[in-house]
């Protein structure tokens, strides 16, 4: 290829093509660029391919949405418990419903670690410097995220159905909005630590029906703890989600107190559990990502 | 400088199974090293042990210099990998990926965004850049796979598999784009198969591995040479009477295997021996159902170290679902 004959046939571009190659030559053999050592490197880049994917599909959205508001119908308008609670039945239940699409969202922030395994996706994050935390921690924020957007549109849905708005501040909706994300990312990182080694769909899908249906009954989502055999009222004081239902209603309802309701915990109390849920499970996942996301 | 991979002792086990059993190699710079073997050999457990994916049970490696125990980050930025499965993710688009892969490793987008585009351009998939992955067709994705491994700038390159699945022009693709980055970019390039053409037309050198273990190591040249002369396969019946000791007492014959129906016989000059193999079975009142002659390939030399053919994986569940995706994947 490179004797004298051929050499003095060689037109402009096959000279151009040439040089191009010599350019990709010498871009070869300079060093790397500086990298992002920062142990969080890469966390926003995980969570947004992650909400990318969420938001392009927005099937997924509606589909999330059905639930809650045919839950919102059924049991808020249709059945419309006579309790005396506070702003009324309908009030009281939608701020139960923002608490069920966050614990759904939540429990289904483990499926995208087992379809990531399944596909081949963790293995190439794997071998890259990544940290290990930072994979567990963009599953988490990712779910985190999607969980406040959809509490939001529940929310405006629940509003526009004649939910008691009379309390209704900057304040209160932000406070509100503050307690549901810390009790998402404690459910988000408990969903995730437990996908962390599966690969296998089926165990999860059990494992999310095992602990969603009891997080959400042995709670004051649907009902007042009043109404429960004093077993179940032990069984609700222990599930966060109570203490995330109970801020938000003495938040966006003015909820302290009425005939036949009682508050569970003071407010500050209420965001010192789901703080201290949070922070726990989080750390517990990042440690366990050290462990387990690498054989 | 020190050798791109030494390993002495590398060990891998699962419960009782030794995936990977005291294994010693040494692979120098620029080097294309193949590692050759059956599915469930133990090369993608070795592969993924030193890119840190898997943690060793025992024995040490050193990888660009670095000991995988002791860095496993920094060896993670140094080497490329190109995993045996389609890792890229299908709702994004080519250049989507890529620059994903990139932010992972810590790459700025000042420099990921060029660099990416030049790699898409390397590969040839700068027209399909903004294309989504699901649309890609098994050669490209495998073509996106090949440019995300390279987005570090590694000076070594981890191929596990990298043609599986892939028809016969897509394999001869990629293998002109392994030997360009061995020429051009001077890269080291570590790979396995269980393709034996794909090692012999590609590699500097082979590692034959079975059970975890390193069977031999050689050039594709010294590898067909050590088998020492040439194979005679001869069919008989199954019912008929085993004369491998005749056909051992023959001048030329070195060496006769005899499996269900036929006789492995090698040969110093086969055609002679053919001959006589053929009088001998006659005169005994035997049926020849087939006879083959083979000058040594690496086919035989495989044969030959490993005892057996490509053999039937004992996959999990996981595994087998990962390989049949990889293979739907590859065929679109």
């Amino acid at each position: 290829m490179t004797d004298d004959l051929t050499r003095s046939t060689v037109t402009t571009q096959e000279q151009l093509a040439q040089d191009e190659g010599q350019k990709m030559r010498e871009r070869a053999f300079r060093a790397a660029p500086k990298l992002n050592r920062s142990p969080l490197h890469g966390l926003w880049a995980l969570t947004n391919r992650d909400l990318v994917k969420w938001y392009k599909n927005p099937i997924q959205l509606v589909i999330s949405l059905v639930q809650p508001v045919v839950w919102l119908g059924l049991f808020g308008k249709a059945i419309n418990l006579s309790l005396d609670v506070p702003g009324g039945y309908f009030s009281y239940l939608s701020a139960g419903m923002l608490a069920f699409i966050i614990l759904f969202t939540a429990a289904f922030a483990g499926m995208s670690v087992v379809w990531d395994r399944r596909f081949g996706f963790m293995n190439k994050a794997l071998s890259t410097p990544v940290g290990r935390g930072a994979i567990v921690v963009s599953k988490v924020l990712q779910s985190v995220v999607r969980s406040l957007i959809q509490a939001a549109v529940v929310l405006g849905i629940a509003v526009a159905f004649g939910m008691d708005t009379a309390n209704f501040g900057i304040m209160t909706v932000a406070g509100s909005f503050a307690i549901l994300f810390f009790m998402s990312f404690g459910l988000s990182s408990l969903f995730v630590m437990l996908a962390l080694r599966s690969a296998d769909w089926q165990t999860q899908m059990a494992i999310i029906n095992l602990l969603n249906l009891p997080l959400l009954f042995a709670s004051n989502a649907l009902l007042p703890v009043e109404s429960m055999p004093g077993w179940l009222q032990t069984v609700v004081r222990l599930n966060p989600v109570s203490y995330a239902v109970d801020g938000v209603r003495q938040m966006l309802l003015g909820a302290t107190s009425a005939p036949g309701y009682s508050v569970l915990a003071p407010l500050w109390a209420d965001f010192g559990v789901l703080v201290g849920f949070a922070a726990l499970l989080s750390l517990l996942g990042i440690v366990l990502s050290w462990r387990l996301l690498s054989k | 400088m020190t050798a791109a991979i030494r390993t002495s002792g590398l060990t891998k086990r699962y419960g009782d199974v030794r995936a990977v059993d005291a294994l010693d190699l040494t692979v120098e710079r620029g080097e294309l090293y193949g590692f050759l073997g059956p599915n469930g050999a133990g090369k993608t457990t070795t592969i993924s042990v030193l890119t840190t994916l898997l943690t060793a049970s025992g024995g040490k490696a050193v990888v660009d210099g670095l000991d995988i125990h002791k860095h496993p980050n920094e060896v993670r930025r140094r080497v490329g990998v190109v995993p045996q499965e389609y890792t890229a993710d299908e709702d994004l688009t080519g250049l989507q990926n890529i620059l994903l892969c990139a932010d992972l490793y810590g790459i700025p987008r000042s420099d990921s965004k060029p660099h990416a585009m030049e790699l898409l351009r390397l590969v040839e998939l700068e027209d399909a850049a903004d294309r989504k992955v699901s649309t890609y067709s098994g050669g490209m994705r495998r073509r996106l796979e090949l440019a995300s491994g390279l987005i570090n700038y590694p000076k070594l390159l981890f191929l596990d598999e990298p043609t599986l699945g892939l028809d016969v022009q897509t394999r001869t693709a990629v293998w002109n784009y392994i030997r360009m980055l061995k020429e051009e970019y001077r890269m080291t390039l570590f790979l396995t198969t269980h393709y034996l053409e794909e090692a012999d037309s590609l590699c500097d050198r082979i590692a034959i591995i079975d059970h975890g273990h390193i069977v031999r190591i050689g050039t594709p040249t010294e590898l067909k040479a050590s088998i020492g002369g040439d194979v005679i396969v001869v069919g008989v019946a199954e019912s008929d009477p085993d004369i491998s000791d005749d056909i051992r007492k023959l001048s030329l014959v070195k060496d006769v295997k005899k499996s269900d129906h036929e006789y492995r016989i090698k040969s110093e000059v086969g055609e002679e021996s053919s001959i006589q193999i053929i009088d001998l079975l006659r005169s005994k009142g035997l049926q020849v159902t087939k006879i083959s002659l083979t000058k040594p390939t690496l086919d035989e030399a495989y044969l030959e170290f490993t005892g057996h053919g490509i053999r039937e994986e004992e996959a999990s569940k996981m595994d087998a679902f990962k390989h049949r995706v990889t293979l739907m994947r590859a065929r679109r």
